[in-house]
């Protein structure tokens, strides 16, 4: 899409449509002649996984819709019969939950390579705050779809979150009826958590075209940060990247087979497998795993409505990171300051999952606290004052001079 | 609620920080499943479907799921359901492995009601498509027989519960007497490894409570062992079938990963 098109339709039928569809030529210029940098390391495979991530959701989500029965009396049991009877049940769900928490395992990678690299910088910024919305979505995406199984966690995770609504003030109650399609968590729920949670996954769809459209447009980012100068500097997206992101995403594939197929459950809670029952209340209500760091903000706040804001405030802090961050430089590994704060802040989200895990009670309430007050400020205070402060190292003047001097194939960035 | 009812009808940095992400997730997931409550920590064993590297080779023990399928019928059926599973079922393979003639006869001990060619209720012995009945009507006569405790269906008890297939075994085989000045609530029993260490549960399980067909002898740690393989199986039927394909699936893509590996490096060989 940058550049002219060097497309030349060979065949007469491709002829007759690139006249009027030029769908080939723009799959031709976006997906095999496309100049991407030479030096992408493995951490640039993460798009490509994610896209196959997005993919198996909605194939396996789909068949599972088949069979599975949104009724509050009856959810429960469909899913076990889908575990038992459905031919290959087990496998479509199997691999639809646990891929549930390999596609957050994967954006959390892809986010974090981001930010490590600057990707979210001019002229990526459109690009960045697209990401930010597909990760908002799939948020949103994956809490309706736990919900669906019905089980005790479904039912009290569906209750927690749609009560957080409700801490707003005026509109509050009226939205959690909207949510609940009742006054409590009941069947219209389940029925709207369903129809929502199908619609989700292609509006994501329909997000991360426009993602790969503002992608294309400035080009990619690199482990170096530096702008391609020329033409030495890039490789034509096929073979060489689609090679290398195949690779990735079959050695992906082999993690995800360890979850589907040794340890299906261990990703998961055990009270999911016992049926929702409104008048138990589980000994800890915890969400998935890929929840627990925004759990943690959530319980950290003592006032209900102010841990809601900063739950939310954690997450749209991200859209505008292009703006805090005032380094100029966009690679990480240019800026011996920022390193060290980047690591720390990757430390601080695992200690925030940890903490939301944990019972919110005692030294880990205060934890919590600290580890969420150094969340906000790595945005607030880190990313805008070190780029004032910070003297970065000395750029390469082009991707293309360390390639030539380098071995391997992906090089390192140099240190 | 009623199931017969409702549903008849590479880098190696790359590798190691996806390894430690996975680690922490794990990590993070099993963390509070043992916060709950004082109760002791289950007792790990050694089960027949957990054999090998990661479980990968495991499959059941045939003769312990018969076994446990013959404890649980004469045992815990006098309280608990076993609603998801159809009598079919114990014919189906990786499951006990009774013959269709056998599934037929257990089926049949079971009743059922059904209309007759007036409308008029009337009870027939039950047929291998149909599933296990559940001991009691509802929940509130479940509960009125049994001190306010209500008997879970035993259909994925080893899913539903943390530490599974260990916990559960702990349990059956855990009773004890209670420690001097253990306050036990009325109708309770001391069992360690259950909620605040008293359960409503009176101990299920005695040395040749019922008498095994093979000869085996009946004491407590064999009769919970089989009854917690059969429990595995209820709760997960496709067990051995999923491990099997997992092995291929994992070959293939360890293969498939190999020959993608050395294509994207002979077609990057031009650019070093």
């Amino acid at each position: 899409m940058s550049g002219h098109s060097t497309y030349e339709p060979t065949t007469g039928f491709e002829k007759w449509l690139d006249v009027r569809l030029p769908i080939v030529r723009l799959v031709y210029d976006s997906f095999i002649v496309f100049p991407t940098p030479a030096n992408l390391n493995y951490w640039w495979t993460f798009g490509g996984i994610l896209t196959v991530c997005l993919a198996i959701q909605i194939v396996t989500g789909v068949v599972l819709a088949m069979h599975y029965v949104a009724n509050a009396d009856m959810a429960f049991q469909s899913v076990e019969h889908i575990m038992r009877n459905v031919n290959y049940g087990w496998l479509i769900r199997y691999v639809h939950a646990n891929g549930a928490s390999m596609f957050f395992l994967a954006v959390y990678i892809h986010m974090f390579r981001g930010l490590y690299y600057g990707s979210y910088k001019e002229p990526r910024e459109v690009l960045w705050i697209l990401g930010v919305l597909i990760f908002l979505l799939m948020v949103a995406t994956a809490f309706l779809g736990y919900v669906l199984p019905w089980g005790q966690m479904s039912f009290w995770a569906a209750t927690v979150i749609t009560n957080l609504f409700g801490a707003i003030p005026y509109v509050g109650e009226a939205i959690r009826e909207l949510l609940w399609g009742g006054f409590s968590v009941d069947n219209p729920t389940l029925n709207r958590f369903f129809s929502l949670h199908y619609l989700l996954p292609f509006v994501i769809a329909g997000v991360v075209v426009l993602h790969i459209w503002a992608l294309h447009v400035p080009g990619n980012n690199n482990p170096l940060g530096i702008d391609v100068k020329g033409p030495q500097d890039t490789v034509p997206f096929h073979p060489y990247y689609t090679m290398k992101d195949a690779f990735g995403i079959v050695v992906f594939l082999i993690l995800m087979s360890y979850f589907v197929f040794f340890n299906p459950t261990i990703l998961g809670h055990t009270d999911n497998y016992i049926e929702a029952n409104p008048l138990v209340t589980p000994d800890h209500i915890v969400p998935e795993w890929y929840f627990l760091p925004f759990y943690a903000i959530l319980r950290a706040i003592p006032d209900k409505l102010m841990g809601v804001i900063a739950m939310f405030a954690s997450i749209a802090i991200l859209f505008i990171v292009p703006w805090l961050d005032t380094s100029k430089v966009r690679s990480t590994t240019f800026r011996p300051l920022y390193k060290i704060f980047f690591w720390v802040f990757v430390a601080d989200c695992i200690l925030l999952g940890y903490l939301g895990a944990m019972p919110a009670e005692g030294a880990y309430v205060i934890w919590a606290r600290l580890a969420t007050a150094y969340y906000f400020a790595h945005f607030l205070v880190i990313l805008p004052v070190l780029g004032l402060i910070e003297t970065p190292r000395k750029l390469p003047e082009s991707i293309s001079k360390p390639v030539l001097s380098s071995s391997g194939p992906s090089p390192a960035p140099a240190e | 609620m009623n199931y017969d009812n409702g549903l008849r009808r590479f880098r190696r940095g790359t590798i190691a920080a996806w390894g430690l992400l996975v680690v922490c997730a794990l990590a993070l997931n099993i963390g509070p499943s043992f916060a709950a409550g004082d109760a002791k920590k289950p007792k790990p064993h050694d089960w027949s479907w957990e054999s090998g590297p990661a479980g990968i080779t495991g499959t059941f023990d045939r003769g312990a799921l018969q076994r446990g399928f013959k404890v649980y019928k004469e045992v815990c059926a006098a309280c608990h359901g076993l609603k998801f599973i159809a009598f079919r079922n114990l014919a189906d393979p990786g499951g006990p492995g009774f013959s269709a003639d056998e599934v037929k006869a257990i089926a049949s001990e079971y009743t059922k009601e059904v209309l007759d060619e007036f409308g008029d209720p009337v009870e027939v012995p039950r047929a291998p498509f149909d599933h296990f009945p559940s001991p009691f009507a509802n929940e509130v006569q479940a509960r009125a027989s049994n001190n306010g405790a209500y008997p879970p269906d035993l259909s994925v008890i080893n899913k539903a519960r943390a530490g599974g297939a260990d916990y559960i075994h702990s349990l059956l085989i855990g009773y004890k007497d209670a420690p001097a000045g253990f306050e036990l609530g009325d109708g309770m029993y001391y069992n360690e490894y259950f909620k605040n260490k008293q359960i409503a549960m009176a101990p299920p399980l005695f040395e040749d409570i019922i008498e095994y067909d093979d000869g085996t002898p009946a004491t407590i740690e064999q009769l919970s062992e089989d009854v917690v393989t059969f429990l595995m199986w209820t709760a997960e039927p496709k067990l051995e079938e999923r491990k099997r394909m997992g092995f291929m699936v994992i070959i293939y893509l360890i293969l498939m990963a190999a020959l993608l590996y050395f294509t994207y490096r002979r077609i990057w060989s031009d650019r070093h």
